[in-house]
């Protein structure tokens, strides 16, 4: 059985790399997809932890972060299309009504 | 007593209640579709229900439902202020203009201030780092909808765009950190925590002190960003700007309140040597904490204050007022002495009665000439008698500037933080202070001393609900600041909180 490090590592590739999609994407939709990404890392990175302690409580919290993530992408998707309805974009580029 | 589920629900009642009462407006927005204002009526009901269980729920400290919510002082203090909050901006909604647009789906909007207000009493008690994601996620979840609720308004969907990106990173980020900490201390209850870092071994050096240090720092960007600190502020402009009034007042003021509430505990909880006797509470973990929240309250209330000074829009320049406001309050957060606390406590409660009432003239004002802009109040002072003279009470509360209770709420912050070591702190305050005095007055110098610039100098007559709304926030802002005893007496009973070891 691969040792904790392997998985803290992965996940920790996993986290960098929904934080760089989330610094370097300009579409709304793959910025969602990247955030995903990262509660996944700390998903795993919770797992991880929770076999290497053997403490339950870890594994708790994932079913917590899933649903919450879940109702956040049905929040986040929903003001999407709020959004798609009034500019004909999902580029946040283009959102710049507001600024300064 | 020992704590049982049952036990736990008894001194659960007012969050009860909240939550009850969020059930109870969704079934009667599908009961009675169309019917919004019923809801807010309902919501109305509940919320003060809430407030009345509030006395007969024990204060503590005690610790309820296995430790997850802390039963003290400090979360009823909090809890009074979110629910109270929420009953003024319920009735602040329904006098509101700019929502009756939508006024089909207001009952929409109604629920999810109920969901809000619950998520924000769980902020006041989390006492462990699953309850404070919960809590934080349920209150931003319920605001993303809110501040989006006038749709077909583009600023209002780009605000909500913005503040749900902003917040699902922000809270990936604190999510990621509690895995770290979880790891570590293999807990994630704050008094745990607390004991694994006091008895110290093993978190100093090497490779577990660099993931505490990655750990908190990411904590700290999720809390600093539901407070809005520099420079985890971006989001606040435009979504205050962006979401309705209503809401940006809320989010202004109890939602800012719910995070210092969290960010407090965490901090006093986990890194503070609550045994010092000095004026300043020591960290122990090997990181001087109280550095690091010192040099993040100085680049928020600088960044906020100065940033301020260009706004013409008069909501976003109260979105920058409140960036630097919550950079004073950090300040009492830096001591986290019980003086310090206490001042942190007492400061919100001007900041209710100055910012509720600002932001309840702009949106009067915005409901009569349709604009926030602050070139459309020259002349304000002499076309609007009554509600000019409230709104310079208010902006000269903010500034903090004598009589009013502004002044006294940063008298006290101020001389918390003179008793420390932290005397430079005070002084940049101080100064940030002047800085503010500008862009306050410049709302001041157009209302009274410029004429409008279409000439027009009609009278705006304001219906008599809004005048009187106006003078019952004038009343505290001036009354707190000539005689604020007991509210010091209340603030320094409520810093008690649930302590490893008690």
């Amino acid at each position: 059985m691969p040792s904790l490090t392997w998985y803290l590592t992965l996940s920790a590739v996993l986290f960098t790399t929904g934080v760089v999609g989330v610094l370097t994407r300009r579409n709304a939709l793959i910025i969602f997809m990247s955030i995903e990404l990262m509660l996944n890392a700390v998903n795993l990175t919770f797992i991880a932890f929770s076999a290497f302690l053997g403490d339950g409580r870890g594994q708790i919290v994932v079913f917590f972060v899933m649903a919450v993530a879940a109702a956040e992408a049905a929040v986040g998707l929903a003001i999407v299309i709020a959004l798609f309805r009034n500019r004909r974009t999902v580029d946040i580029n283009d959102v710049n009504v507001l600024k300064w | 007593m020992p704590e049982t589920i049952s036990s736990s629900i008894a001194n659960f009642r007012p969050e009860l209640a909240l939550a009850l009462t969020f059930i109870a407006a969704m079934i009667m927005e599908f009961a009675a579709r169309g019917k919004g204002r019923l809801t807010g009526a309902v919501v109305l009901a509940g919320f003060a229900v809430a407030l009345a269980l509030m006395p007969f729920s024990p204060a503590g400290p005690e610790r309820i439902f296995s430790g997850m919510i802390a039963l003290d002082p400090f979360s009823v203090f909090f809890k009074y202020f979110v629910i109270v909050t929420g009953i003024v901006i319920v009735l602040f909604s329904f006098q509101s203009q700019e929502l009756r647009r939508d006024a089909p789906r207001i009952g929409e909007y109604f629920c999810f201030i109920a969901a809000l207000t619950f998520g924000m009493t769980l902020m006041a008690g989390a006492a462990n780092l699953l309850m404070i994601y919960i809590a934080i996620e349920l209150v931003g979840i319920s605001s993303y909808i809110l501040a989006g609720f006038t749709k077909s308004v583009r600023r209002s969907s780009e605000a909500a765009l913005k503040y749900v990106l902003y917040g699902a990173v922000s809270s990936g980020l604190m999510l990621y950190g509690m895995s770290l900490i979880f790891g570590l201390m293999g807990s994630l209850d704050l008094v745990r925590i607390h004991d694994v870092l006091a008895r110290g071994h093993a978190i100093t050096t090497g490779w577990s002190f660099a993931t505490m240090m990655i750990g908190v720092v990411l904590i700290l960007a999720g809390l600093g960003y539901k407070i809005s600190a520099v420079p985890f502020h971006f989001w606040t402009p435009d979504v205050y700007e962006g979401a309705p009034i209503t809401i940006t007042a809320f989010l202004a003021v109890a939602s800012k309140a719910a995070g210092f509430a969290v960010l407090i505990r965490f901090f006093t909880v986990m890194f503070f040597d609550m045994y010092t006797t000095a004026n300043v509470r020591a960290s122990f973990s090997g990181v001087n904490w109280n550095l690091v929240l010192a040099v993040l309250s100085v680049a928020t209330m600088t960044v906020g204050n100065f940033i301020a000074v260009w706004q013409d829009n008069l909501k976003r320049m109260l979105a920058y007022s409140s960036i630097a406001h919550a950079g004073y309050l950090l300040m009492g957060v830096v001591v986290s002495s019980d003086s310090g606390i206490a001042a942190v406590l007492l400061y919100f409660i001007m900041y209710f009665f100055m910012n509720l009432g600002a932001f309840y003239v702009v949106m009067a004002v915005a409901d009569k000439i349709g604009s926030e802009h602050i070139d459309d109040y020259r002349g304000f002072g002499k076309r609007a008698p009554t509600v000019g003279v409230g709104f310079a009470i208010f902006l000269i509360s903010l500034t903090g500037l004598p009589p009013t209770g502004g002044f006294v709420g940063k008298l006290i912050l101020f001389s918390a933080v003179v008793d420390s070591p932290f005397l430079w702190l005070a002084v940049v305050a101080v100064l940030n202070t002047v800085v503010s005095l500008y862009y306050y007055a410049r709302v001041l110098r157009n209302m009274y001393l410029r004429e409008p610039l279409d000439g027009d100098i009609s009278p705006i007559r304001f219906r008599p609900a809004v005048v009187v709304t106006v003078v019952l926030f004038i009343i505290p802002n001036i009354l707190f600041g000539l005689y604020f005893e007991p509210l010091v007496k209340w603030t320094q009973a409520s810093v008690a909180m649930l302590l490893p070891g008690a």
